[in-house]
């Protein structure tokens, strides 16, 4: 069986979430791998997320350099080519940072890539068999992967559930073997996403909507319908990108984290990226035409209906209550 | 500048229920609307507002069927200056390390200074972008949600990563940048603007002309099938009037909380 490494996304001394999913993903590959972590970084930060990764995985493979304080996934990918053995497998998270680095990488590695995988069923002989989504989790499908030549996979952020093996795995610091260090691309800052008029990540209720309000007038409905509920207004990002909303009310992996206690979607399909700001278990309802879409398979509730002419029925009632 | 622009013709997910066809196969293609890719169409209004400033030209080009024609025409008529279609029988069975293959050897019969892909497409995958870039040995930025233009050998570029923050880097020409929705507002496309670009010859080049071999065109990656998951125990459906439904959702947002 071939090598496994999974390679620590980690921001300011703290490893990502999802750097323990990725030894479960391993493990679903190969239940015997030992599987090695690679993490790249600059001083105390990158010491203190070797050290903790080495609690988990059998051995930590440790680049160190000034150039890396900051993750360039252009700078990255040429270490990982020479680091990393041929015929390996690589995991790496499916962020931003990972599609930055992962589909070169496969090419550089002259492996295949399974991007944005949500289950790994196992490995036959030199094929691996995986799950993936299509049409914004419309539908499934089964893919195989010839991984003869190795393979760079991206799992899914929270698909796979944490490992908490408890090993005490050995760091091994590889920063010799890092080389020159030259990339293309040079990191310059981090602009912090602007701050709106409200902060939707302290709402205990959101009216949150999608592509499904179809029209910027409409979004006076939502408007109507949060103000009755004594709730707030988010949405996904078409809403944003349409600049019908502020960016500060985007939920999702690329806006905002909500925690709220009631979570309305109204004409959201549910895609991964949107859900993925979705924390602490709200209790969700979903309204949406399409009695197919993947919104239903994690609501708590579903409703089959036009938002245009739910929305506004369920404000009347709402104050007809009061 | 002269810029590349991949665009991919896919069923639009908002406009189709996507279902399964009876042998489970694939998804039931009839009756689908198609359009250009969501990300691509803000990969080709960028270029064509770079253009504007910088001067140069935009060429669109997809891997596809005869039907594909109609999304390069479309982004055309959009403004984009000349289109290419990459078609061939041998290009139909290939994954996205495929495409990137068929692509560069594209990129490789032009002179592009900048080449744009959309960060993702109807399959999910993100992948066609840094493939391509990788092949090339070009510098690659994905998810990009904002293009500067200083001299003409780089770039100043911002990605959109986590929680909506943005990572600014300098980058050198010629790279390849796969570019995030809301990074500008794609221009309307009107009938007129159709009809103007309508009888506009496109040029198709085939694996002979590209000079791509079969052999490299090989899936490592092969879909089997699709299905529908069943995944948890998914939502409790109300139904019944919606007098009926909305007492009941009353009723349940009292007990959550949901109502102030
Ligand atoms: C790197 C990256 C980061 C991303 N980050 C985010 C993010 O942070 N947040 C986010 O939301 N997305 C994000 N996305 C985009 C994401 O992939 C989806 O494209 C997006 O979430 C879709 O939004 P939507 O559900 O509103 O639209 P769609 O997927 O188009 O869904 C619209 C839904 O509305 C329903 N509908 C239509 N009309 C009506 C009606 N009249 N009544 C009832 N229902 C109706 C339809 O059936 C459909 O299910 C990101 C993508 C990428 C690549
Ligand atoms: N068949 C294709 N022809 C041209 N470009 C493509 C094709 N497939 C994907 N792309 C490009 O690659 C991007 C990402 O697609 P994907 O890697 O399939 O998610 C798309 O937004 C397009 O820019």
């Amino acid at each position: 069986m071939a090598q496994i490494f999974a390679y620590i996304v980690h921001k300011d001394g703290v490893a990502d979430d999802t750097a323990l999913e990725l030894l479960t993903a391993a493990k679903k590959i190969d239940p015997a791998a030992s599987v090695t972590a690679i993490v790249t970084g600059h001083g105390a930060e990158l010491d203190a997320v070797a050290n903790e990764m080495a609690k988990a995985y059998n051995e930590v493979w440790k680049f160190d350099n000034p150039a890396l304080a900051y993750p360039n996934a252009e700078l990255v990918r040429p270490l990982l080519v020479k680091a990393v053995p041929s015929g390996s497998i690589v995991l790496i998270a499916h962020d931003t940072f990972g599609m930055d680095l992962a589909p070169g990488l496969s090419i550089k590695m002259d492996a295949a890539f399974v991007p944005d995988v949500a289950d790994i069923e196992g490995v036959d002989g030199e094929t691996l068999k995986l799950v993936r989504q299509e049409f914004g989790g419309q539908v499934s499908t089964h893919v195989t992967a010839d991984i003869s030549g190795g393979a760079v996979l991206t799992p899914r952020g929270g698909v796979f559930a944490a490992t908490e093996s408890g090993v005490s795995g050995a760091v091994v610091d590889k920063s010799g073997e890092i080389g020159e260090l030259s990339a293309k691309r040079r990191f310059i800052e981090v602009v912090a996403a602007e701050v709106g008029d409200v902060d939707i990540t302290k709402e205990d209720v959101l009216v949150s909507i999608g592509r499904g309000i179809e029209d910027q007038d409409n979004i006076e409905i939502a408007e109507e319908l949060a103000k009755a509920m004594g709730a707030v207004v988010s949405c996904s990002r078409p809403i944003v990108d349409a600049k019908w909303l502020e960016k500060s009310r985007q939920v999702g992996t690329s806006g905002q984290t909500v925690k709220p206690k009631v979570y309305l979607a109204c004409g959201i399909s549910g895609s991964f990226q949107h859900l993925g700001g979705i924390k602490g278990n709200p209790f969700i309802v979903a309204i949406n035409k399409n009695p197919k879409a993947p919104i239903f398979q994690v609501a708590d509730v579903g409703i089959v209906a036009d938002i245009l002419e739910f929305m506004p029925e369920l404000t009347e009632a709402i104050s007809e209550a009061n | 500048m002269e810029i590349l622009v991949c665009i991919k013709r896919v069923p639009d997910t908002s406009e189709n229920e996507i279902t399964l066809n009876s042998a489970g196969n694939d998804i039931e293609r009839d009756d689908l609307v198609y359009s250009v890719n969501e990300w691509d169409n803000y990969a080709v209004e960028e270029a064509i507002q770079i253009v504007d400033r910088v001067g140069g030209s935009v060429t669109v080009v997809t891997v596809g069927d005869d039907e594909s024609e109609e999304v390069l025409r479309r982004e055309m008529a959009m403004g984009a200056n000349n289109g290419l279609l990459l078609s061939d029988d041998a290009f139909a069975e290939t994954d996205g390390r495929g495409i990137a293959t068929i692509l560069k050897a594209a990129v490789e019969k032009g002179n592009y200074d900048l080449i744009l892909t959309g960060a993702m497409a109807d399959d999910g995958a993100g992948q066609v972008g840094g493939m391509l870039a990788a092949m090339l040995d070009y510098p690659f930025a994905s998810v990009v949600n904002k293009i500067e233009t200083g001299d003409d050998k780089k770039l100043k570029i911002g990605r959109e990563i986590e929680g909506g923050n943005q990572e600014i880097s300098e980058i050198e020409l010629p790279c390849v940048l796969s570019i995030q929705t809301g990074i500008n507002e794609p221009r309307y496309v009107g009938i007129r603007g159709i009809r103007k670009v309508a009888s506009v010859e496109i040029p198709t080049m085939g694996a002979g002309d590209l000079g791509v071999d079969a052999g490299a065109l090989a899936p490592k990656v092969k879909r089997l099938d699709y299905f529908v998951p069943e995944m948890g125990e998914g939502a409790e459906m109300l139904e019944g009037s919606t007098e009926e439904i909305i007492a009941k959702l009353l009723e349940m947002l009292k007990a959550k909380g949901g109502l102030k």
